[in-house]
């Protein structure tokens, strides 16, 4: 019993960066599956998605990791870690960058949409410290994928963008999001998604560069058409 | 403890359902029918914070009282309808028999919890809620029939100072009843109990109540407790006689008992 206790003690001093908690393969089977169900029953449970990205994780994550080394502005992420917070970016510069760029449309759809890059959760169940800094990357630069996919942070937005996020990363959570966001959708907006948005989606997630491998902190006065054509994303219909 | 009580509070009821798979309620009952409290006992709940001895305290002297009624008139045979319309009412206004429940919690926003649920499933006479720490009750002495603390006392850092508190605002031939955590000796049940514990407790924190680390701490603070015949001992410093213990689920739980004479 002792032995365990100081086990026990071990694992809580394996905290491989600040919020970390260490877990065990049985532990992430039951956060899996419980933040899934939880997330379903209740979906203003973000910390439920996010929770179930970190679980779910361990195939996309080093794969993305790796897509970022092998690419010169990936790399460069990597080395610098950038982050998007509200601290960090100058937002009445980009307010007056001129419309069109993507820093003048970022600021616009953070203000449109009432939401702030600040409130994406940082992450715990991440057992790798680099990998955890890629999942906070994908988190912060969600809001820079809706502005570069045009769709709002509503119900259908959403499921839209995890559509193409699904294509994008691979990760189990995008693909349970996307696969059953719109259960809750009604048929009209149903028929929309299938009809046009989804295809749209997925094509240019499948043409597109990786995303996590564009500095868009360095780029705030390119014009947004002009990235989507860099990456690859179609324009929006 | 203050803060992890605080983020705690409001999903304080949900989280004990979901870890004990709703036996905190049987632990609870029988800690009441152990206490068989008659009416005109004055109780005092230390961080009894959501109410749920406080409750059940008064349903078991409400339904004593009410056969204490029923009793009373079956023996008078030939009462005249208006005799006995009389009798419930004179009860009507003393349903409790004036029995009364003072519930003390350390934390302010368990005890706001306390009166809604409170507010919500009707209860509303014999029932006070006291802002108080168990170290250092607001209350003098020998006022109390009954004092109990039902999964609080492991959160109070000092036992010992807890213990002489509850001795001191007993009344003589008053009653000490603490329901909480203890040892599970066998070895078997041991581990299962444990791999439960801080397998899956701290999950059901985080998916339930968005909180890992306050359960966690739970579950290292159960381990920490002193086990039954400890406990006992202390109990037994502060002056308490008879002291005993009943443990229930091999001794996942112990209901001690000791009395002040």
């Amino acid at each position: 019993e002792e032995e365990e206790e100081v086990e026990e003690e071990e694992e809580a001093w394996h905290q491989l960066y600040p919020g970390h908690i260490p877990t065990s393969p049985l532990q992430k089977a039951l956060l899996a599956a419980g933040s899934a169900l939880m997330a379903l029953y209740d979906p203003y449970r973000h910390d439920m998605v996010a929770v179930l990205g970190e679980t779910t994780g361990c195939l996309a994550l080093p794969n993305l990791r790796d897509k970022m080394k092998h690419h010169p502005e990936g790399y460069r992420i990597l080395q610098e870690r950038p982050r998007i917070r509200l601290s960090t970016l100058d937002m009445s510069r980009l307010r007056g960058l001129p419309d069109g760029s993507l820093g003048r449309e970022y600021v616009r759809f953070l203000e449109v949409n009432k939401v702030s890059p600040d409130t994406r959760m940082p992450p715990k169940f991440v057992d790798d410290e680099e990998l955890a800094y890629v999942i906070q990357r994908y988190r912060e630069v969600h809001d820079l994928m809706h502005t570069l996919l045009g769709m709002p942070t509503n119900m259908l937005g959403e499921v839209v963008v995890k559509w193409f996020e699904a294509v994008q990363t691979g990760l189990p959570m995008c693909v349970l999001g996307a696969a059953f966001g719109p259960v809750r959708l009604s048929t009209r907006k149903l028929q929309v998604l299938a009809t046009e948005l989804v295809p749209w989606a997925i094509r240019s997630g499948l043409n597109a560069s990786c995303v996590l491998n564009v500095y868009y902190e360095q780029r705030w006065e390119q014009p947004v058409e002009s990235l989507r054509e860099e990456i690859g994303i179609f324009p929006p219909p | 403890v203050y803060q992890v009580f605080e983020s705690v509070a409001k999903k304080y009821d949900v989280m004990n359902d979901s870890m004990t798979l709703g036996i905190h309620r049987v632990w609870k009952d029988i800690l009441v029918h152990k206490m068989n409290p008659s009416p005109g006992t004055l109780l005092l709940d230390v961080a009894g914070g959501t109410g749920d001895i406080a409750f059940r305290f008064i349903n078991y002297v409400r339904s004593v009282r009410e056969q204490q009624l029923q009793r009373k008139l079956k023996h008078h045979q030939n009462l005249s309808w208006q005799e006995i319309f009389e009798n419930y009412q004179e009860d009507k206004f003393n349903s409790l028999g004036d029995s009364q429940v003072v519930v003390c919690d350390i934390n302010r926003e368990m005890l706001k919890v306390g009166k809604q649920k409170a507010q919500h499933l009707g209860y509303s006479e014999g029932l006070s809620w006291v802002l108080g720490n168990a170290e250092e009750l607001p209350f003098g002495d020998d006022k109390f029939d009954v004092y109990t603390i039902a999964f609080g006392i492991r959160n109070v850092t000092r036992i010992d100072l807890a213990l002489q508190e509850a001795y001191r605002v007993l009344k003589p031939g008053g009653r000490f009843l603490c329901l909480e955590f203890s040892h599970v000796s066998n070895p078997l049940l041991s581990r299962l109990y444990d791999l439960y514990s801080f397998q899956v407790i701290p999950v059901l924190g985080e998916v339930i109540a968005g909180d890992w680390k306050s359960y966690q701490y739970l579950v290292e603070s159960i381990r920490q407790f002193p086990p039954q015949e400890e406990l006992k001992a202390m109990i037994e410093d502060a002056g308490f006689f008879k002291v005993d213990y009943e443990n229930l689920n091999f001794g996942i739980v112990a209901i001690h008992s000791g009395f002040k004479l």
